[in-house]
């Protein structure tokens, strides 16, 4: 299963970044966002075309208030 | 100056722990701060996506640059990557690079710093350390490229202030990049302190963010910074176990032997 975040989700396997991306509500000019797939940076110029193996683990991060 | 870029604010702030992102704006604005640090966490996690859009346009109608750091992370691999992400997320080269080592005192994990400092300070990174109040560690950061060491005074949120003012004195002797105080900030005083003892620069997160009064405690610490650094400047006075008197002794009147007490 393809893991988003840590949580299971329905994207398939050869589903794109963007896809992904989209199910948390975002699209492709989201600001201050970044996509890590087993922990390798995706850059954002390869959201769309970056297809997802079955088990792959996307963190979709944006910015926080932090110190 | 940092990384061949000038700033005028010796005061960096922290953005975490504000009540409100209009507090946040107003105290960004009295602080006169160039630099605010920002985190990176799950989307979907901890505040809707409004919000965190809401965090980049308080940041970018201030005017001031985003410092992403890796608060959270315990080992460098952790920190690598999300020192990756932060500049695919801010298009920054600029990290504050923290490798905790301890969940209660979240002080720095030294061998894991380094590590990622050095993967990072090679990948083209501007890295500005959390580091430790240890002089020796500090001078390996700033040898192995670190374009700035950020020591703490105590640990991150205590408000116990600089509690080893002495290796602060060191680290500033040790290292010739700039030197900022990062950590255990608790009131205006103590970033003054921070400046007296040669720091370059005092980053302050929770003493502002969480007083009473943040837009007061910004621009406290503001004129603090400014007072440290020109005290440093003026250069103090020693300090003496006995007293100097600063009325000179001589023409001193002689009112001779007095029987009884003046009534």
């Amino acid at each position: 299963m393809i893991l988003v975040n840590g949580a299971g989700s329905d994207i398939q396997a050869g589903d794109t970044v963007l896809a992904a991306l989209t199910r948390l509500g975002l699209d492709a000019q989201a600001r201050g966002v970044a996509v890590a797939v087993d922990g390798e940076v995706v850059p954002r110029a390869a959201w769309e075309t970056f297809s997802l193996e079955g088990d792959a683990r996307v963190e979709v991060l944006s910015a926080m208030q932090g110190g | 100056m940092i990384a061949g870029r000038e700033m005028r604010s010796r005061l960096l702030l922290g953005t975490g722990g504000f009540p409100s992102l209009e507090l946040l704006a107003e105290a960004i604005a009295v602080s006169g701060c160039e630099l605010v640090t920002v985190a990176l966490r799950r989307v979907g996690v901890g505040g809707d996506l409004r919000r965190r859009g809401s965090l980049m346009d308080v940041v970018a109608e201030a005017g001031v640059e985003l410092l992403p750091n890796t608060a959270g992370c315990m080992t460098a691999r952790d920190a690598v990557i999300t020192a990756r992400l932060a500049r695919e997320a801010f298009a920054t080269d600029w990290i504050k690079l923290e490798v905790i080592g301890d969940e209660d005192t979240l002080l720095p994990d030294a061998p894991e710093l380094l590590r990622a400092a050095e993967e990072l300070v090679d990948d083209g990174f501007v890295v500005l350390p959390y580091t430790t109040d240890d002089p020796v560690l500090a001078r390996r950061l700033a040898d192995i490229g670190c374009a700035a060491v950020m020591p703490l005074g105590s640990p991150i949120g205590s408000g116990m202030g600089i509690r080893n003012p002495y290796n602060i004195a060191l680290i500033r002797e040790a290292v010739d990049v700039p030197v900022v105080l990062d950590a255990g900030i608790g009131t205006a005083s103590d970033a003054a302190l921070a400046m007296e003892l040669g720091c370059d620069a005092v980053m302050a997160a929770s003493a502002i963010a969480r007083a009473q009064d943040p837009v007061a405690m910004a621009k406290a610490m503001r004129a603090a910074v400014e007072g440290g650094l020109l005290a440093r400047g003026a250069g103090r006075i020693p300090r003496r176990t006995y007293a100097t008197p600063s009325t000179p002794e001589v023409g001193l009147p002689d009112f001779g032997e007095s029987a009884a007490p003046v009534s």
